[in-house]
């Protein structure tokens, strides 16, 4: 009798640990835990390396027995950091030339996706084919003469050399967003226009009415990315507003170390921990920003991936 | 009748005025200077204080002394090649093996995707250069560690040099992931669990699962999240390619980087060309097949 108990536990503790297929026992389940735990600390490892070398002096650096640790809080890597980004004011610069384009990108995106959307009219698929080539041709084949029609107008070191593509829906990756706004737009039922068109209701007061309160998250999605990704932006922002008037903190981080020297002087050499606090510094909004609203940031794409076909 | 086509015609006339900001847009900052840049590319540009551009005639010049006389562009090409050929296959595999597991039943799913999505918002040209570069001493430590001086001594030159340099490259492989794995993820959410169910009754090992399910259904996340990575990796800030067509541009003039893009465009569409058909085609044939011979027991 307690033979068969005993083999009864038994079998029962080999399914909890090796699970009856495997793939659901305690084993399998622990090397699945072990391998995410060792793939994110590979993600965040740089993070954890930057933070680690903002906070140590010159001496902590130097000194080889100090690894991750430093001896003492030190401070003054963020103090030059500051003083050489001009922090409070290239910030207030950087979200200038981020926040507007992506305003108006989202806004233009949302209406654009919902012609798209919810239209038919002739040539669409054509102007949608080429909707998706203005997102594969590599921007640098226009950028010239976009550079030229930019200097005739005046536009070159000017907020409107970012304003105008963004306002035309031409912006920054501006073909991924109208196509997050068309996928939603797609799934309100037709339904809903055609009752409202009944009563009474123009194509414009759908669109503000229905459409634009139904797609607040898209909209959410959208501009959060379109934020981002401008902000993160440098190829075209040093060409077409590098002057110095509009120079935003990841400009100021790509030119850091000539700029340390203008602070501090040629003799005054660079260490790793000013540049790591400087990095830090300039993604720290990001980092904020994304730790409150991650949700928004990963579920947009979530849906925005069965864009698939 | 008549009513109904001038409703069909109003619709368009709505539709037209809805996207009609982008057709401006697109005919002014895209298919114009797609033709501008094209002739540009086909001419040498002077810059003239008063008259503007002065465009002369010069053949394929531009191009021709793009392969023959620039070593440094042809070299950043090859190297824009040689990234795609290394990261592209990578990116997708690890993004997917992530995605998987993250898709088994565990606690802290939504803490993980969070953590692997982190880099899609911080990576930029000048972090990923400040950040990668200085934890330099880090990849350094992992490529001179004891198993991949075993690997060097053990495999022969042509395997332990590509392995030297993935382990090199591993953690902008993964920081290149984020969009990927949650694109992966979501398609595999979309997957039915009682396929599974259904398979396993029949006796399929979750090996064999995972190439009669899991694959097939993915295929379109696959040529999504390739077309995506190699857009993201061609026009990242920091391919050298691109800085060469930046420079030249107030260097050799307008001309002569025009070609230059031209050049670099159409090797990506290349790229995007065969990888396109590397994963459309022969994967719908092979599974046409299948399904006939099944139609036939």
């Amino acid at each position: 009798m307690s033979n068969i108990k005993r083999e009864k536990a038994l079998g029962k503790a080999r399914r909890f640990i090796l699970g009856v297929r495997f793939t659901d026992g305690l084993i399998f389940k622990l090397i699945i835990y072990l391998l995410l735990i060792s793939i994110g600390f590979v993600f965040v490892y740089p993070l954890l390396h930057m933070v680690s070398y903002s906070f140590q002096s010159l001496e902590d650096l130097l000194n080889p027995q100090i690894g991750y640790v430093p001896s003492r809080l030190y401070l003054g890597s963020y103090r030059e950091a500051f003083r050489t980004l001009n922090y409070f004011k290239t910030f207030g610069t950087t979200l200038l030339v981020t926040l507007l384009p992506a305003l108006l990108q989202t806004i233009v995106a949302s209406f654009i996706g919902y012609g798209f959307a919810r239209f038919e009219f002739k040539g669409k698929k054509l102007f949608m084919a080429l909707l998706i080539a203005t997102y594969i041709i590599p921007p640098q084949v226009t950028m010239i003469p976009r550079y030229v029609m930019y200097t005739e107008m005046g536009l070159i070191n000017n907020l409107l050399s970012v304003l105008l593509p963004a306002s035309l829906g031409q912006g920054l990756y501006s073909a991924i967003f109208v196509l997050i706004f068309y996928q939603f737009y797609k799934m309100i039922p037709k339904v809903l226009d055609e009752a409202a068109q009944i009563d009474g209701a123009s194509r414009a007061y759908i669109y503000f009415r229905i459409a634009v309160p139904l797609s607040k998250p898209s909209f959410i999605t959208v501009f959060l990315f379109s934020f981002v990704w401008y902000w993160n932006e440098t190829y075209f922002a040093s060409l077409f507003m590098g002057g110095g008037k509009y120079d935003t903190l990841l400009l100021k981080l790509l030119n850091f170390n000539s700029a340390y020297e203008k602070v501090f002087g040629d003799d005054n050499l660079i260490n790793e921990g000013t540049t790591m606090s400087a990095t830090l510094l300039i993604i720290l909004p990001l980092l904020i920003v994304y730790f409150i609203l991650q949700k928004q940031f990963i579920e947009g794409i979530d849906k925005a991936g069965i864009t698939g076909e | 009748m008549k009513r109904k086509l001038t409703n069909k015609k109003r619709e368009a006339l709505a539709g037209y005025t809805f996207i009609m900001v982008w057709i401006i847009g697109f005919l002014l900052l895209n298919l114009f200077p797609l033709f501008a840049s094209f002739y540009y590319s086909f001419n040498d540009i002077i810059i003239d204080g008063e008259k503007g551009l002065i465009a002369t005639f010069s053949g394929f010049k531009n191009y021709i002394d793009a392969f023959t006389s620039d070593p440094i562009f042809l070299t950043a090409l090859g190297n824009y090649l040689l990234d795609v050929a290394i990261y592209l296959p990578l990116i997708i595999i690890i993004s997917m093996i992530i995605a998987m597991l993250l898709n088994q039943k565990i606690k802290g799913r939504g803490f993980f995707r969070a953590v692997f999505f982190l880099p899609v918002i911080i990576s930029s040209g000048p972090v990923i250069d400040k950040l990668i570069s200085q934890s330099g001493d880090n990849t350094s430590s992992l490529t001179s560690s004891a198993m991949v001086e075993n690997i060097k001594n053990i495999l022969p030159a042509f395997l332990s040099g590509p392995i030297e340099l993935i382990l090199e490259k591993m953690i902008i492989i993964l920081w290149f992931s984020g969009v990927q794995i949650v694109l992966f993820l979501a398609g595999l959410q979309k997957i039915d669990r009682e396929v599974y169910e259904a398979a396993e009754i029949d006796g399929a090992s979750p090996w064999e699962s995972f190439w009669k399910i899991t694959l097939p259904a993915l295929r379109p996340i696959i040529l999504v999240s390739s077309i995506y990575t190699i857009v993201m990796l061609s026009t990242f800030a920091n391919n050298e390619a691109l800085k060469i067509i930046r420079g030249n541009m107030f260097t050799t003039g307008y001309g002569y980087s025009s070609a230059l893009a031209w050049i670099y465009f159409i090797l990506v569409a290349l790229v995007l060309g065969l990888i396109a058909l590397l994963i459309a085609q022969p994967w719908k044939n092979r599974f046409e097949k299948e399904d006939k011979r099944y139609v036939k027991h």
